[in-house]
C-alpha cells in the first residue's frame, strides 16, 4: 500500500477523478481484455476497436493489473 | 490464416459475427468438442497451459508475500488452473474467436491466480477507515513540483469529498483510489461485486467532476489541472 500523501498532486487528482472519457465497466474490460492485447500485440488499433477500454484501465488500478499480467505473459509467450 | 465463421459457429462462435478464427484456435475448440480420448487429451494440455500462466503470476506476485512459503504457492497455482479450467469449461460457447483461443483461456488462469494472491494478501488485515488518508488531501501544499492551480483542486476535491458524496460513496473512493484496496477484496469484504463496486466509484467520480466544473474548476486527462 502506498498512502495518497506520497503522491504528487496531479497523481492524486487522476486516481481520485478518474477518466474524463466514458468507460467499459469490469465485467467488460474482462471480457474483451484478451482481444484488446492481441490487437496490441499484432500492432493493431487496440483503442479504436476497443472503444473505453483504455479509459477504464486508467480508472481500475486491478483491471489495469490484471491487464499487465495477461500482457506481461503473453509478452513471454510469444 | 483463417477458417470462416461458419466453421466456427459449429463449435459456439457467434455467427453474427464476422471475425474468422484461426486455425490453432478452431484446433482448440474442435478438440475440447470432440469425445473420448481426443478431449482427455485437450483438457490435460490446456490445464498444463492453464497452470503454467498461474505460475507466472505467482511468481510475479511472490515478492510482496514473504509469509507464504513455496508449497503455497504451487498449491495456489494449481487451484487456479483447476478453477480457471473449470470455468473455461462452463464459458466455452461465450468464445467467439475474437483473439487466440489461448489469450482467452490465460485470462482465466491469470484471473484466478491473481484473485486468490490479492485475497491471501489483505487476509486478517482490515480495510482502512475512511477518514485516515482522504482529509490529508486537504492538507496539501504547493511544492516546486506542484503548482497552485493543483493544490486549488485538491482542496476543491477534498471539500467535495467531505459535502457531496455519500458515506457509501466516500469509503469506496478512498478504499479504492486511496488506500489501493484491491477492487476484489473490497467486493468481498462487502459481500458485493466488482461491478456494482465500480460502479460507486464511477458515481462518485462523476459528481465530484460535476462539482468542480460548478466552480469554474476543470481537470484535464492525467490528472493535468486547468482552471477555466
Amino acid at each position: 500500500m502506498s498512502p495518497s500523501e506520497h503522491l504528487d498532486g496531479n497523481r492524486l487528482l487522476s486516481r481520485l477523478l478518474g477518466p474524463e472519457e466514458p468507460e467499459v465497466t469490469c465485467e467488460e474490460c474482462f471480457e474483451h481484455i484478451d482481444r484488446y492485447i492481441d490487437f496490441e500485440l499484432a500492432g493493431g488499433d487496440a483503442d479504436s476497436a476497443i472503444p473505453g477500454l483504455r479509459p477504464h484501465l486508467e480508472g481500475c488500478p486491478t483491471c489495469h493489473e490484471d491487464y499487465d499480467s495477461l500482457r506481461a505473459f503473453l509478452g513471454e509467450e510469444r | 490464416m483463417t477458417i470462416d465463421v461458419a466453421l466456427a459457429s459449429t463449435f459456439g462462435a457467434n455467427p453474427a459475427s464476422d471475425v474468422a478464427i484461426d486455425i490453432e484456435s478452431h484446433t482448440w475448440l474442435r478438440r475440447l468438442h470432440a469425445d473420448g480420448p481426443e478431449r482427455d487429451q485437450a483438457l490435460s494440455e490446456l490445464r498444463e497451459l492453464l497452470l503454467r500462466a498461474a505460475r507466472f503470476e505467482v511468481h510475479r506476485r511472490r515478492t510482496g508475500m514473504p509469509h507464504l512459503r513455496g508449497n503455497d504457492y504451487d498449491d495456489l497455482a494449481q487451484h487456479s488452473a483447476d478453477d480457471a479450467l473449470v470455468a473455461i469449461l462452463g464459458k466455452l460457447d461465450s468464445y467467439r474467436g475474437e483473439s487466440r483461443f489461448t489469450t482467452w483461456a490465460y485470462k482465466f488462469a491469470l484471473l484466478e491466480a491473481a484473485v486468490k494472491l490479492r485475497c491471501r494478501a489483505w487476509q486478517g488485515q482490515e480495510i482502512p477507515r475512511d477518514t485516515e488518508h482522504w482529509s490529508l488531501i486537504a492538507d496539501q501544499r504547493p511544492t516546486p513540483d506542484q503548482d497552485a492551480q493543483t493544490a486549488e483542486l485538491l482542496r476543491a476535491v477534498s471539500a467535495a469529498i467531505e459535502q457531496e458524496l455519500t458515506a457509501h460513496q466516500r469509503k469506496v473512493l478512498v478504499a479504492l483510489t486511496l488506500n489501493n484496496v484491491p477492487i476484489d477484496v473490497l467486493a468481498g469484504r462487502q459481500n458485493t461485486t466488482r461491478g456494482a463496486l465500480y460502479k460507486t466509484l464511477h458515481d462518485a467520480r462523476r459528481k465530484l467532476r460535476n462539482c468542480l466544473s460548478a466552480r469554474g474548476l476543470r481537470i484535464g486527462h492525467f490528472g493535468q489541472s486547468e482552471i477555466l
